[in-house]
Order: C-alpha cells, then structure tokens, then sequence
C-alpha cells in the first residue's frame, strides 16, 4: 500500500476536524429579518451529528473484521447498534430531552431529586466512557500501523493528542457541524470503494464467500506471525517455513503438517501455495479471537445465550451511552428529539449495510488476516488487495481517512461528555482550568490502559461498554421515565448491582480472569443477567422503601410527558404565525 | 501479564477517582464548619452539644412555620430541653408532637396555649391530666414570635414544676423565634427580587417606547411596509418583556427579543449602530434567568452611541463549552471606569446608572452560585465586554409558560 496518500488523506481529516471544530461555521450577519430562533439545530443534521459521534470504530473497522473470522453470525453487531435507536425512540427520546437535562447524571438529580444518586451516575458516565474510549484508541493504532508501520501505540496517541487539544482549547465550537461532517465523511469512504471493489469482484467471476468450510487462499501468500499461535488442521498442509513450528526450526524448508494442533512460534512466515486452505486459529483462553467464538456457535445453548447477550446489551445500551444522550439537548424540544432519532435510524441502518459486504469480500480475498489476528485490518487492505495501483492506493487512502474520521468523532465526543462530568461532579471546584484538566485525565486513562490492555476486536470492546451501559442506565432511564414510585435508593441500588456486576465481569474478561466454558461466555456476555438484575434491584428496593419517592415526582413526570405546548415551555412563536 | 497490567492500571485509575472524589468532598467541606480543636472541659463539651443540637433545628425551621417543618424540628428541640414531651403549634392547630401522651394530651392543646397566644407571655400551668401514671403533669408554654406579633407556641410538658424548665423553654421559643423571623426575612428577598424584576420591565417602558413609536412613524409615510414590520417587532417585543409570570426562558427566546429590540434601535438610529451576532445553534436551548441579557444589551448599545461622532458595533456571541454556554456582549464604546462599574454592582447607584447591571448580576448569583457572576472586561475609552457563563443545566431552573 502507497504511505503517501493514506498519510496524507489522515491528515487532511486531522485538520479538517480541528479547523471546522475551532473555526465553526461562523453564524456572523447583522440584524435584518433573521430570526436565532429559526436558527436551531434541525433534526436531520442533528442526526447527522449523533451518527457521526455514534459511528466508531468499531462500526467502521470491527464489524468487517468479525465477519471475515467468524462468519454471518456477527451481522448481529450491526443489527443491534441500529436497533438501539429504536428502544431509545420509543421509550426515552422525547421524554429525555423533555427533562431538561444535559448529561446522564442531571437526569439522574433531575428525576430523584437526590446529589447522592447523581454522583454515583456520574461514576458510571466516566466508567462507560472510559471503557468506549479504549478500543477507540486501539483502534487507531492497529490501523496506523498497517497505514505505516509505526508502533501500534502511536495512532491511539495521536488521536488522543488531537482530541485533547481541540477539546481543551475552548472546545469543539461547532461541534454539530464537525460531527455531521464526520457522518457523510464515513458513509462516503465506506460507500465509494465498495463499489469499485463489488464491480471487481463481479469483474472476478463473482467467487462465492465460503463460511461453512475453511477459507480457500486465492494466490501464493506469504503470511507473517507476530503473535505465537496454535493452529488447527483436518487434512495434511504443505507450506514453506521460515521459523519455528511445533519447536522445530526452519528456514525457507517446505514442511507437510500433519492434521492436529499444531504449535507456530511469533515472527514465523508461513508461504502457501495458490488454492491452500487456510488452517483455522486454534482458541485458548486468552486468545483475543476466542472472544466471539461462542456467538459463531459450536457448542450447544453457548451461541443462543451470547446472541441473547449481545441483543439485550446493544438494544438497551445506546440509551445509556453518555455522548449519546447529551446530543439530545440540542433538540429544540421533545418532538423535535423523537424526529431526530428516527433520522438517525435511517442514516444509521444505511451505513451499516455497508461493513457487512467488506467482511464477505474479505473471506474471499484476504481470509489469512484471521491467521494474523488483525482481522480489524480488512477494511483497509482490500482496495489494494482487489484493485491494486494507483486506484487501490486512492481508495484505500479514502477508507483510512474515513477510519479515522471515526475514531476522531466518537473519541471527541466521549472526552467532552466524559470531561464534563469529571468537571461537574468529581474535581473539586469548576472553571475552565478544570475542564482543560479533566480532558486531559479522560484521555490520559483509556490510553494508559490501552498500551497494557490485552488487545481485543474493536467491535467486541465496544460491546462491553454497551453491556454495562445497558445494565446501570436503561433500568434508571426507563424506570426514571414511566413508572412514578421509583426511589433514590431504589436507582442507587439498581445502578451498583446491575451496572456494577456487569462491569466487574467485564473487566474481569478483559483482564483473562474468567475461567473457560460457560463461566467466560456468562462473563463475557453478561447483560443476560446483568439487565433483569438492575431492573429487579431498583423495582425491589424502590417498593421497599416507598417514604422515599421524591415529593416532585408528579410534576417532573408530567414535564417529561405531556407535550411542551400544553406544559408551556415552549412559546409559539408569533412573528412567524403571522407573516 | 497484560492482563494483571490491565487489572492494575483499572485499579489506578478507580484509585485516582476517588482520590478527586475525596479530594473534592473535602475541599467543599473546608471553610465550613471547622473541626473542634481538643475536646474541652465537661461545661465546655456541654456547650458544645447544646450549640451542635441548636443548629440541627435550625435548618427546618428556615422554610417557616409549617406542619412539616415543625415535625423535623420537634424532635431535636426536645432534645435540646430535655422533657418528656414538646409540641408546636401556630395561632390555630397543633403542628407537631413529639414524645408520648399524644393521644390524650394533643387534644388540650389549644386551651393551653390560647392565653400565650393572646398575651405573648410564658405561663406554666398543671397539665389537668387524670391519669395517674402519665409523667406529663406539668405544661410550660411559651410563645413564637415573628415580625407581625405572635406566630405560635411552643408547649413543653414536665413531670413537676420547674422554674429551670420555664427558663430554658422560653429561651428555647426565643431561638426558634429568631429563626422564624430570618425565615420571614428570607421570603421577603424573594419577594424584593421578584418588585426587581418588575421594575426592570417598567424601566425598559417609557423611553424605549417613546422613542421607538418616534421612529416608527417617521416610516409611517415613507416607508410603510417597514412601518408594519417594525410595528409587529414592537409588538412582540413589548408582549415578551412584559409576561406576566416566570422567572426563566430559554436562550433561543431571550435572543430573540434582543432582535427585535436591535430592529427597533437601529430604526433610531440607523447606520450608527451596527450589530454582529454570532450564535452557536447547540446552546439555543439553555434555560436562563428571564430578561438577563437584555439589560446588557441596553446597556452596550447605550456606551456605544455616547460618543456622537462616529457609529458603534454591538457584538453578541453565545458559544457552546461542555456543559456551560458562555455569552458575551461586547461594544466599541467609551467604556467606563472600572471603580464607578464596581460600585454599580455593589449596588450603590451613582446617578446615571441603572439597576439593569447589578439586578442581572445578583439574579445570576442567586440562582446559579457566586462563580457565575457577570466577568466585565472594560477601561475608559476601551469598550466594554461582558461575559456570562450559564450551566445547561441547574436543578429546578425550568423555562415557564410566556
């Protein structure tokens, strides 16, 4: 692949993001018949603006990269990063924005009228954005380096860097225009190759992607190890080695491999021949490739239960997600917000159309990335891979700027929201020193633990923030919106015990704590009970102690539901009925 | 490994949260109430926990004289004096009881307190219970008293006569007294704060119309589709500023009564004035104390024009910042020395100055806390800028009905 343009179309979207979002599309006119009212955020580029915060990574990169390794099974990411926004339609959107609040946590105070309640949601707003930041930065990294081979830390501290200072310098001044920039910016360089490569692989006699059988190399490949791994084989191999198999040392030998397990040590070459089937990556416990296994299925009852975990936790999680729900207050008004969201279903299920194919192409025609284990990486490669020249070069130039368009929305996005409530609620006093503070440290941490964090797909990371996110806010913001004898230490309870657990086994995963079998599929997947745990805890508490349902709770219910133009919050504005 | 690393850099960084976390409790508690420095003498310690118990009663009894005020502060005053039972009423009803012989006692009540409450004096009288086993033999009343007489009275009820008892109950009504007339005082500022905004509506009247209507039927002939158009600005404007009820509303509709006061001051004043507004869509929303910027508008457009020979720019921003929205009004004119501006917000008015300036500065104090007050940046002869930083979000500040 040609550095040159992928590095020049990443620094084309660095600065493209950091002169839109300091400069802004200025709003500069005098007075004469312009009216700032008619002025406010419209819900289609508002949704722009949501989906190009929400679109991450993960969307862009890690979907693809589950499908080539383990299949159609994975489809079910898109599904539920889609269907999210629907729970959030029907049961929080207008409701939500209705309540005045701005983050996660002054729902919380809003609703409970209780500091405590507030503090501890904030807790969980900086835990979740934390957890969606890390792959974030990951990500970033994996996809420098394979743009030039610097060190995989590099990428996730470049955009840290970026995001910190535009974030701290006054902050994102359009952030609305940036973020619906970064949305047509993703669909377009996600979009505009896949046709080029579709026409080239119909060009190619249209092969099918084979996902029931092992892969089928199409070329002679020369794949390098980094990592050591096992790998399995149901039939005799003949490859060329350079390096250690099975603890035997090799240089450019040609070895048949017996079926079985076999041992390859990191920094081997393998070179197939055209036409080789590719062998399967064995799964151990800590092997990042092990994460989705049990949803590509194979043992009994693990794939029905991580595909239930995986539905509840992306259709209840969005909700929750603290760079979300703070898009909501640009709204104009609770209408305006519901409308907002079915756009974003729209723009949002048009994208995700998208990753799917790039998995299947990369089935057929990069499937030794899943040797690698940097199946994250197929998005990338595949221009060059189908096309090649200078077309290839352009393409995937294009897919990398739009990659990191991806990382730079939802990472700016997460570190305001995440600042912000270090600044409100967790660092002694307010002020701007403080924000620039708090930017820092809500960087700092998830790129700290990146550089130490085992590494796993983007698209399963992201995942878990989405559990933990399910299991502590949907239960406060569903029950917090319709049911009236919900009680601070009903939510208090609810928020520890449901999002509490989900965290601790999901960090418990991430740190290879969990043993094998179902205790790692529970651990791994753990909205399944997660979920009901949060929702019982808070009904339970919340009907043990009825003295404590907040004296407002029958106005703030009727603010949250009943239409701003009865409420009254809303003026209807004259000059226009009249003219 | 990397996962015992991932483990340990989780564990740093929950332990680094907590750390602001405590940090942050405790520098909100410092300056507060300070810890004791040794223990003291048993009088002292005495002392102490009397003070302490006083103060426990004090913050209920802040809100004012009600059923459930007086029940949160029945209990810790009957610590406070140490009898078996004390009840609170008001000039007609028994508020609170705490302690037992409720069932019988409650009902006497009123007879007992009817002569303090007409008096205003304290009277310890013989409880007139038959039963011979209830310790509640003894009732000392004392009254309540506020700015307008007596506001009710506080009943302690004793196993015997006791000149003690008499004392320390009048002194305790005496207390309570005291916080019941600051509580009265508090309502009174809110009252005070509310005539101010009333008069900031009635100051924007009688030259701005004046002068606006002057200028509107200097069109009327020449021009009159602009005429009606500034006839129509005239008459939202005045319909906004004059709402009856509602201490906020949003930016979107703030900003928008400013238009319109722009639209008719440049009818005054023509090419002079000249307005730049720059306007972050994202902070239209944000909910703020009613009429705040107008003022400040006023204000700028006033210093602007002072100087007759050559026009004024008038800028107005409001930008987006996290979890704030900052506005700024900024002019280009003579500016004004910053000792006289600091006595205008201190609230000594040297003639020439309106109250606009330092209402809007209190009203922003008072809802939002002392860090959000107006930020003025001026000198003589350097313009003026004035900034207001506002949260999007505060507890209990709602945009009401127009």
């Amino acid at each position: 692949m040609n550095q040159t343009y992928a590095v020049a179309a990443v620094t084309a979207v660095v600065l493209a993001t950091v002169l839109i979002g300091a400069l802004g599309l200025r709003v500069s006119r005098t007075t004469s018949d312009f009216y700032v009212a008619s002025r406010t955020v419209r819900p289609g580029l508002n949704a722009a603006a949501i989906s190009g915060e929400y679109l991450s990574a993960a969307s862009f990169l890690g979907i693809a990269g589950l499908v080539l390794v383990q299949g159609p099974a994975m489809l079910w990411y898109p599904v539920g990063y889609t269907a999210g926004y629907l729970v959030l339609l029907v049961l929080v959107a207008a409701p939500l924005r209705r309540s005045g609040a701005y983050t996660l946590s002054d729902f919380a105070e809003a609703r409970l009228e209780s500091p405590q309640a507030r503090r501890l949601a904030s807790l969980f707003v900086v835990g979740i954005g934390w957890l969606y930041l890390l792959p974030q930065l990951q990500g970033a990294g994996l996809t420098l380096e394979i743009l030039t081979g610097a060190p995989d830390w590099v990428g996730g501290l470049l955009v840290a860097l970026v995001v910190t200072g535009t974030v701290a310098a006054g902050g994102m001044r359009s952030i609305t225009f940036v973020q619906a920039f970064q949305y047509w910016l993703k669909l377009t360089a996600l979009l505009v190759p896949v046709l080029f490569l579709l026409a080239a692989w119909y060009g190619d006699g249209a092969p099918r992607a084979r996902f029931d059988a092992p892969a089928v190399l199409r070329g002679h490949t020369v794949v390098k190890l980094a990592d050591t791994v096992r790998i399995g084989l149901d039939a005799p191999l003949t490859v060329t080695v350079t390096g250690s198999v099975d603890s035997v040392a090799y240089t450019d030998r040609t070895v048949t491999l017996a079926p079985g397990t076999h041992h390859v040590q990191g920094g081997t070459s393998l070179a197939f021949a055209p036409g080789a089937p590719l062998p399967d990556r064995a799964a151990t416990g800590s092997d990042p490739l092990g994460w989705s296994q049990p949803l590509a299925g194979g043992r009994d009852g693990h794939q029905l239960y991580a595909t239930y975990g995986l539905i509840l936790a992306t259709f209840l999680g969005t909700m929750g997600l603290p760079h979300v729900a703070v898009r909501f207050y640009t709204s104009p008004h609770g209408r305006a917000a519901r409308r907002t969201t079915l756009v974003v279903l729209g723009l949002v299920g048009a994208f995700y159309l998208l990753p799917g194919l790039y998995g299947a192409l990369g089935r057929i025609y990069a499937p030794e990335l899943a040797l690698t284990g940097s199946a994250d990486a197929a998005v990338l490669v595949l221009p060059d891979r189908i096309l090649g020249g200078l077309l290839g070069d352009l393409l995937g130039a294009l897919l990398a700027a739009g990659a990191f368009a991806a990382f730079l929305s939802t990472a700016s996005g997460l570190t305001m929201s995440v600042a912000g409530v270090l600044t409100q609620d967790v660092l002694p006093s307010r002020g701007v020193r403080h924000f620039r503070l708090a930017t820092l440290l809500a960087t700092a941490v998830p790129l700290a633990v990146g550089v130490v964090a085992s590494k796993v797909p983007v698209a399963d990371a992201v995942g878990l923030a989405f559990a933990v996110s399910a299991s502590s806010f949907c239960p406060l913001l569903v029950l917090g919106i319709w049911w009236r004898r919900l009680t601070p230490p009903g939510a208090m309870a609810g928020l520890l015990l449901g999002g509490g657990s989900a965290l601790a086994a999901v960090m418990a995963t991430r740190a290879g704590l969990a043993p094998g079998g179902w205790p790692h599929t529970l651990m791994a997947w753990p909205a399944v009970w997660s979920v009901p745990l949060g929702f019982l805890t808070m009904v339970l508490v919340s009907l043990a102690t009825p003295r404590r349902i907040p004296p407002g709770t029958p106005a703030i219910l009727a603010r949250l539901h009943l239409p701003e133009e009865i409420t009254g919050t809303v003026p209807v504005p004259v000059q226009e009925v009249r003219r | 490994m990397s996962g015992i690393a991932l483990a340990a850099a989780a564990a740093a960084g929950a332990v680094l949260l907590a750390a602001g976390f405590v940090l942050g409790r405790f520098a909100a508690r410092r300056g507060g109430r300070a810890a004791d420095p040794d223990l003291g003498t048993p009088v002292e310690r005495a002392t102490f926990h009397t003070l302490h118990t006083a103060s426990l009663a004090a913050p209920p009894l802040r809100a004012g004289l009600t059923e459930e005020t007086a029940r949160k502060a029945a209990r810790t005053l009957r610590s406070l004096l140490g009898t078996e039972a004390l009840c609170l009423t008001d000039r007609g009803a028994v508020l609170a009881w705490d302690g037992p012989g409720e069932e019988h006692h409650r009902a006497h009540v009123p007879e007992q307190a009817a002569e303090t409450l007409a008096t205003g004096r304290s009277r310890s009288a013989h409880s007139g219970c038959d039963d011979p086993a209830c310790p509640l033999r003894w009732a000392v009343t004392a009254p309540l008293t506020g700015e307008d007489g007596v506001l009710g009275a506080l009943v302690a009820y004793g196993s015997r006569e006791s000149a003690v008892l008499v004392r320390a109950a009048t002194e305790v009504a005496r207390w309570v007294s005291v916080q019941l007339e600051l509580a009265e005082l508090d309502r009174s500022r809110t009252r005070i704060v509310e005539a101010e905004i009333r008069a900031l509506r009635a100051q924007i009247s009688p030259h701005f119309i004046f002068n606006s209507l002057a200028a509107i039927a200097s069109f009327v002939r020449t021009d009159p589709e602009r005429a009606r158009e500034l006839l129509l600005e005239f008459a939202d404007f005045t319909r906004y500023s004059f709402r009856k009820h509602g201490e906020f509303a949003q930016l979107a509709d703030e900003l928008r009564s400013i238009e319109q006061y722009l639209a008719l001051a440049g009818a005054r004043f023509g090419d002079r004035l000249k307005v730049t507004l720059q306007i972050a869509p994202e902070v239209l929303p944000v909910t703020l104390p009613f009429l705040c910027l107008q003022p400040l508008v006023e204000n700028a457009v006033k210093h602007g024009l002072q100087d007759r020979e050559r026009g004024c720019r008038v800028t107005i921003a409001a930008r987006d910042a996290g979890a704030e929205a900052v506005v700024t009004v900024e002019d280009d004119g003579i500016g004004m020395d910053p000792e006289l501006l600091r006595a205008v917000l201190r609230g000594e008015h040297p003639a020439g100055s309106g109250i606009g300036l330092s209402n809007v500065d209190e009203r922003l104090r008072q809802v939002y806390g002392a860090e959000h007050g107006l930020v003025i940046e001026t000198g003589v002869g350097a313009g003026m800028k004035v900034t207001v930083r506002v949260p999007k979000y505060r507890p209990g500040v709602h945009p009401s009905a127009p």
